[in-house]
């Protein structure tokens, strides 16, 4: 134990003798907090949309400003020459073109029925998509307007009409902030673990101190401890300091459930996340290649976490990929306890497969440690 | 009573294909300074790290301090101090610390071992407070050696300690080492330079993985078969050249301002003649018998091997 207690001190005094560290520590769970969630914003907001009236009537007119005032469009074009509107289409201008035909309202009222052409840049897919149907939805509550001025007061309802209401449960704003400082917290000290913990180990076998160390009666359990436990508490301050300063006073973000739960997986998971930095380490003998290995897990681990992209929708192949990543059953405990309000027995398995987690990375670091040395 | 005993020690590198040293034997005695001597990659350095329990050998067997390298490495890792050829304490550490880290590590402080450490101590103390690696490469080797005495070893290994370190600080250091000596510690030093060998009390000359002699620095010159000569003239480049050609001349090298010769028992008895030769090519011939130095050993011996 005594032991230990020296190890710990000189490895507190060394990471805070080197400053840029030290900024490090401080200033990553700051920035990254305060630019990720703002930039990385899936919602589709300002559609560009080119709306060729050929009709100019009171409906079509209605229907334009309904379109304008939704807040998802900007109207780029009001024209009434689809080839104009095209153009624009082609040079990036607009996303989308809306062709309203000509006597529209008046075959609408006479026929009862008159079709819209809505043509879509789908060169970015998810705005086309979104956008397409932003604007298809629009017009269906467009068209259900009409019926229910057609309809007769009397209530005799000729055709039946099905009136769906969104809840939106657990993050009723639709806050896509809410969704993102999770996962990024937890990119926070995944980064911490793995690249840290490794280039601090392994600079100790660069600069030879660790043969100094190796001829010394100290035991490896103890310089293992020694190197882990630094980092262990790193992460656990940057974490905090992300949550309760960044993310509950810029982003509003209040955890639904027990912060204790919270910190108890937290705990779990940067041991699993140092257990494969330690892993780095003893298969890397410079700091270079610590560097490039750590940073080829990080991407894999970030990319395939659900972070970014839901992993219900990933090729099968890719789903196994993202289920043997600790990083994604973290991502998932951060946003079932803050957003749902998840309990330890919801989370139960996934205490579980990180313990396992915690216990394959330690334990493969271990047995290769002592056989390279 | 030997404190280190190498028993036919080999060890390869890359799976066999590189051999570093081969069949190695040999003892150093309780409070001995013992020189292991041999250019860069003899196997030195693999012969400490065996012995400091940081590399296993292939085959044979070591013992420091009666325990086996392989088998009781715990207890030779508290009982010995390592130096490194390479400085490798912690730079981000000031002295002070480093020294105060690695006495602790060893469960014993400062004061305990004060005594031992003090005269060197005491000339790196001004810069306690300094970080280790802000320090000239003389105050680095000696706060290096403080940190490998700080738990009073038994043996002492040290590794090329003298390498790239400037002549006065060298003289030293070795003047460090002697009074060591009187402490009772074992001392086990390497180093590729042939001057410093006479000051150790018994040397191993190593070469290419292998030992070409074992005695004391005087055993060893004695040991030298034939007579020596130091030879010089005008134009030195032109006298070697001319002496390797001379049928009389066994082996000739080039040494400081001389070339060393021996010569063939042809030569011995006609060395008039080969002088008057010289001296007609060559302006200032100078012929004189010279006392072999370890330098002039090792060459023999690796001619020889």
């Amino acid at each position: 134990m005594r032991t230990l207690k020296f190890l710990l001190e000189k490895e507190y005094k060394q990471i805070f003798r080197d400053t840029i560290i030290l900024r490090m520590i401080l200033a990553m769970p700051l920035i990254q907090l305060l630019v990720m969630p703002l930039a990385a914003d899936f919602e589709i907001k300002n559609v560009n949309i080119a709306i060729v009236d050929h009709d100019r009537s009171p409906y079509s007119q209605e229907l334009v400003s309904k379109i304008r005032s939704s807040g998802y469009f900007v109207l780029t074009d009001f024209g009434s020459s689809y080839r104009n509107s095209f153009e624009q289409l082609e040079s990036d201008e607009a996303d989308l073109i809306l062709e309203i035909p000509q006597d529209f309202e008046r075959n609408l009222v006479r026929e009862n029925q008159q079709s819209l052409l809505i043509a879509v840049n789908a060169i970015n897919g998810t705005k086309a998509t979104v956008g397409g149907s932003y604007l298809g939805s629009i017009i269906q509550d467009f068209n259900g307007d009409i019926k229910a001025d057609w309809i007769t007061p009397q209530g005799l309802n000729q055709t039946p009409l099905i009136d769906i209401n969104n809840l939106n449960w657990f993050n009723p704003f639709l806050n896509y902030q809410f969704f993102m400082v999770p996962g990024i917290l937890v990119l926070l000290v995944t980064m911490i673990g793995a690249y840290m913990c490794a280039l601090n180990i392994v600079k100790e076998k660069e600069v030879g101190t660790i043969e100094q160390i190796n001829v010394t009666p100290i035991k490896k359990h103890h310089f293992i401890l020694g190197k882990l436990i630094p980092f262990w508490t790193i992460g656990i301050f940057v974490f905090s300091l992300g949550f309760f300063l960044i993310a509950r006073l810029v982003y509003d973000l209040v955890p639904a459930g027990s912060i204790l739960t919270l910190y108890a997986f937290l705990s779990l998971f940067l041991v699993a996340i140092l257990g494969v930095g330690l892993l780095v380490s003893t298969y890397s003998t410079s700091q270079q290649q610590a560097m490039s290995l750590s940073f080829f897990f990080m991407m894999i681990f970030i990319l395939m976490s659900g972070l970014f992209t839901p992993i219900e929708s990933m090729p099968e192949w890719a789903k196994v990929f993202a289920y043997a990543n600790p990083v994604t059953y973290f991502i998932e405990v951060m946003r079932m306890i803050v957003m749902k309000g998840s309990g330890f027995k919801d989370i139960q398995n996934h205490f579980l497969i990180m313990t396992g987690f915690a216990l394959l990375f330690n334990t493969w670091a271990i047995i290769n440690y002592k056989k390279t040395s | 009573m030997a404190d280190v005993t190498l028993d036919r020690i080999t060890k390869t590198y890359n799976k066999g294909q590189t051999k570093a040293v081969e069949d190695i034997s040999f003892s150093v005695n309780e409070g001995e300074l013992f020189g292991l001597i041999g250019p860069d990659g003899a196997g030195k350095t693999t012969l400490f790290r065996i012995l400091t329990t940081l590399l296993l050998p292939d085959t044979g067997t070591a013992l420091v301090n009666g325990c086996d390298v392989v088998k009781d490495y715990k207890k030779i890792r508290s009982q010995v101090g390592y130096m490194p050829g390479k400085f490798s304490l912690y730079q981000d550490l000031t002295v002070e610390e480093n020294l105060q880290f690695f006495a602790t590590v060893f469960n014993s402080s400062i004061e305990e071992n004060y005594d031992l450490i003090k005269e060197i101590y005491v000339q790196i103390e001004p810069f306690k407070k300094r970080r280790a690696g802000n320090l000239s490469g003389g105050m680095k080797q000696k706060l290096a050696l403080c940190c490998a005495l700080i738990h009073r070893p038994t043996v002492l290994f040290l590794d090329e300690p003298t390498t790239g370190v400037d002549t006065v600080s060298r003289k030293e250091f070795w003047e460090m080492l002697k009074r060591l000596k009187v402490q009772g510690i074992t001392i086990l030093v390497s180093t590729p330079y042939m001057d410093e060998a006479t000051l150790c009390e018994r040397i191993a000359l190593i070469q290419a993985g292998a030992i070409l002699s074992i005695d004391t620095p005087q055993g060893i010159i004695e040991q030298f078969p034939e007579k020596l000569y130091a030879i010089k003239a005008g134009n030195m480049s032109q006298l070697l050249q001319d002496l390797r050609s001379s049928s009389l001349v066994a082996t000739c090298y080039a040494f400081g301002e001389y070339h060393h010769i021996t010569l063939t028992e042809e030569g011995e008895q006609t060395t008039e003649n080969l002088l008057a030769s010289l001296k007609e090519q060559h302006a200032e011939v100078q012929l004189s018998p010279t006392k072999p130095t370890i330098e002039d050993c090792f060459i023999k011996l690796m001619q020889a091997s």
